[in-house]
């Protein structure tokens, strides 16, 4: 009769065993890599954390923000002005100091588009916030006083540990945003346990019932929208000081797209997925560079994430609860019932 | 025994130009099941809506327990005790059956054990079924599921929105005799239903509704022998 509880705790135990090997691995890898491999491990760690933080909006709260990168900008804009590296010296602050207003700048955005905006269902939002990210975008381009303009903004300090300044060399940066990451995956699968996370669940499968159950499903979603604008100021910070210059151009559509790709290949809704995406979107191109000529890199790179959507539409990791609401189940029921 | 647990007065609700609800009053007391009976677009889904907080009146009064509720967000309203079985069920598919009835008690605070001894009981199909995703289940299951999700909260009045569409009549049946338990243990019950026979023999008291407004209130003994009503909803000529 002990056996399968036995068995149960062993599965989890060996679970957490390999996550522990896994993380030493990442821990160590620096030390047995070369200045650019670990420039692009840390490229890796900064957008994982992006990615995180979209997995809250699209894979726990079931909305479709096309506008991310908005987040990331702001987070990588506030670096650069609190700093007083661009044209206006409003502060001279310390990355460090940053770091909490960046957050608390982008959280505040994340707060004000999604008031008007997280009443529209499905299709609307995407397109909105799709809107924003071009807002942001141009906004940064056309407000020349404060942005700098086109030409952005050069100079970001690097963070400073007593004597020791980070500089540009990306190791110190990529176990800032490996420190980061623990903590954000941390805070979030505990959210996720909570209540906030079953009206997530509640809301994503079905909004009319959840609401019906007396979930607040708009501050819900604020919630999500909250967390996930949070945690990209915070990569966008962190990103703003290592390349220590930002610019609009660093913050088109596209990184949208790519980063909700990293969350889809990842596997929607759990918190290993998006950072095995994240790692997979970002390393795979720079893997290939050696044996695929430029001109077809990307192709081949589109090919790999078309066979992936087709043989595991679901993701690399999926969260099973996520995987099952996407097969449907129930799906046909609700037809029968409807015609 | 004239304690009003929900009173609509003068309730008018529009959808853009069109008035749905012309001025509807009607009280629900405590413990009483009140059926609103009526044929297709008279308004008795709007009228469920209006109560839940998803249709805002334009004029009029709803309150619970003489409190005004009309201007609550529907998600205020359930914690103040009116829950519903939606119309089309709604349950979460992808959750199982009884990760369902444990989200009916989201807003409640203690422990929701006995209640799950209760809903099984009255429901024991629903126990056999604890651990099946809810999407799996038959519609007649999914519809005691709605119920049961729906009592997990402790309603002072639980709303019902045609419990019979899309069920078997077999199911419906058994629905129906559940329904006739849950009332009998305490339950506030306001029916909404198509199935006019069914609703009337379930009800203590009625209301017809016709195109947003009510036509005809009185008890269900009393419409049932109303010539009107057996013309225009029990099918006899």
């Amino acid at each position: 009769m002990r056996m399968p509880i036995r068995r149960l705790r062993s599965a989890a135990t060996w679970r957490h065993i390999i996550v522990a090997i896994v993380v030493v691995i990442v821990v160590l890898l620096p030390l047995f890599a070369n200045a650019y491999q670990v420039d692009v491990l840390t490229q890796a760690a900064s957008y994982s954390l992006f990615a995180v933080g979209l997995n809250v909006v699209v894979g726990l709260a079931g909305l479709l923000d096309l506008g991310y990168v908005a987040f990331w900008a702001i987070g990588a804009y506030s670096m650069a002005i609190f700093s007083g590296a661009g044209p206006i010296h409003i502060t001279n602050f310390t990355p460090w100091v940053v770091l909490p207003i960046g957050i608390g700048v982008a959280m505040t955005a994340g707060v004000l588009l999604g008031s008007p905006v997280l009443r529209l269902r499905g299709d609307y939002l995407a397109i909105v916030t799709l809107g924003f990210g071009e807002i942001i975008r141009i906004t940064a381009s056309n407000l020349e006083g404060v942005t700098g303009g086109a030409e952005g903004i050069a100079n970001i300090p690097h963070p400073q540990v007593g004597a020791y300044n980070f500089g540009s060399s990306p190791t110190p940066y990529f176990y800032l945003t490996l420190v980061i990451l623990g903590i954000a995956v941390f805070l979030i699968s505990n959210l996720n346990r909570s209540r906030i996370g079953r009206a997530w669940v509640a809301i994503r499968e079905d909004e009319v019932a959840a609401e019906a159950m007396g979930i607040n499903t708009f501050r819900m979603k604020l919630w999500a929208f909250a967390i996930g604008a949070s945690t990209a100021g915070a990569a966008g910070v962190i990103n703003a000081s290592r390349v220590n210059f930002v610019s609009p151009s660093s913050f088109m559509i596209i990184i949208s797209v790519l980063v909700l790709c990293m969350v889809i290949l990842g596997g929607m809704g759990s918190m290993i997925g998006p950072i095995v995406g994240a790692a997979a979107i970002v390393i795979i191109p720079e893997a290939l560079r050696d044996y695929v000529p430029a001109g077809v890199r990307f192709m081949v790179f589109g090919a790999i994430l078309v066979v992936m959507m087709i043989f595991r539409p679901q993701g690399l990791f999926p969260s099973k609860r996520v995987a099952a609401e996407q097969h449907g189940v129930g799906v046909a029921d609700e037809e029968k019932a409807g015609a | 025994m004239t304690d009003t647990v929900l009173e609509l007065r003068d309730v008018h609700v529009f959808y853009g130009n069109i008035e749905a609800l012309k001025g509807i009053s009607l009280e629900v007391r405590r413990g009483e099941c009140v059926t609103l009976i009526g044929s297709n677009g008279a308004g008795k889904t709007t009228t469920l809506r209006a109560i839940a907080g998803l249709n805002r009146p334009r004029s009029g009064t709803i309150s619970l327990e003489g409190r005004p509720i009309h201007s609550l967000p529907a998600h205020a309203i359930v914690a103040l005790g009116v829950s519903q079985a939606p119309e089309g069920r709604h349950v979460f598919p992808a959750m199982s059956v009884r990760e369902n009835l444990e989200m009916g008690a989201f807003t409640r605070k203690g422990s929701t054990s006995d209640d799950f001894d209760r809903i099984y009981s009255l429901f024991p199909v629903l126990s056999e079924r604890a651990k099946q995703a809810a999407g799996t289940l038959s519609g007649g299951e999914q519809q005691m599921l709605a119920i049961g999700r729906a009592l997990m909260a402790h309603p002072k009045v639980l709303l019902l929105d045609e419990p019979s569409l899309g069920v078997s009549p077999v199911l419906t049946q058994r629905i129906y005799e559940t329904l006739r338990q849950i009332n009998e243990q305490g339950t506030t019950i306001l029916l909404v239903e198509q199935n006019a026979n069914m609703a009337l023999d379930l009800a203590d008291r009625g209301y017809v509704l016709e195109t947003g407004t009510i036509v005809l209130a009185d008890a269900t003994d009393t419409l049932r022998s109303s010539p009107d009503v057996r013309r225009a909803y029990l099918g006899e000529s």
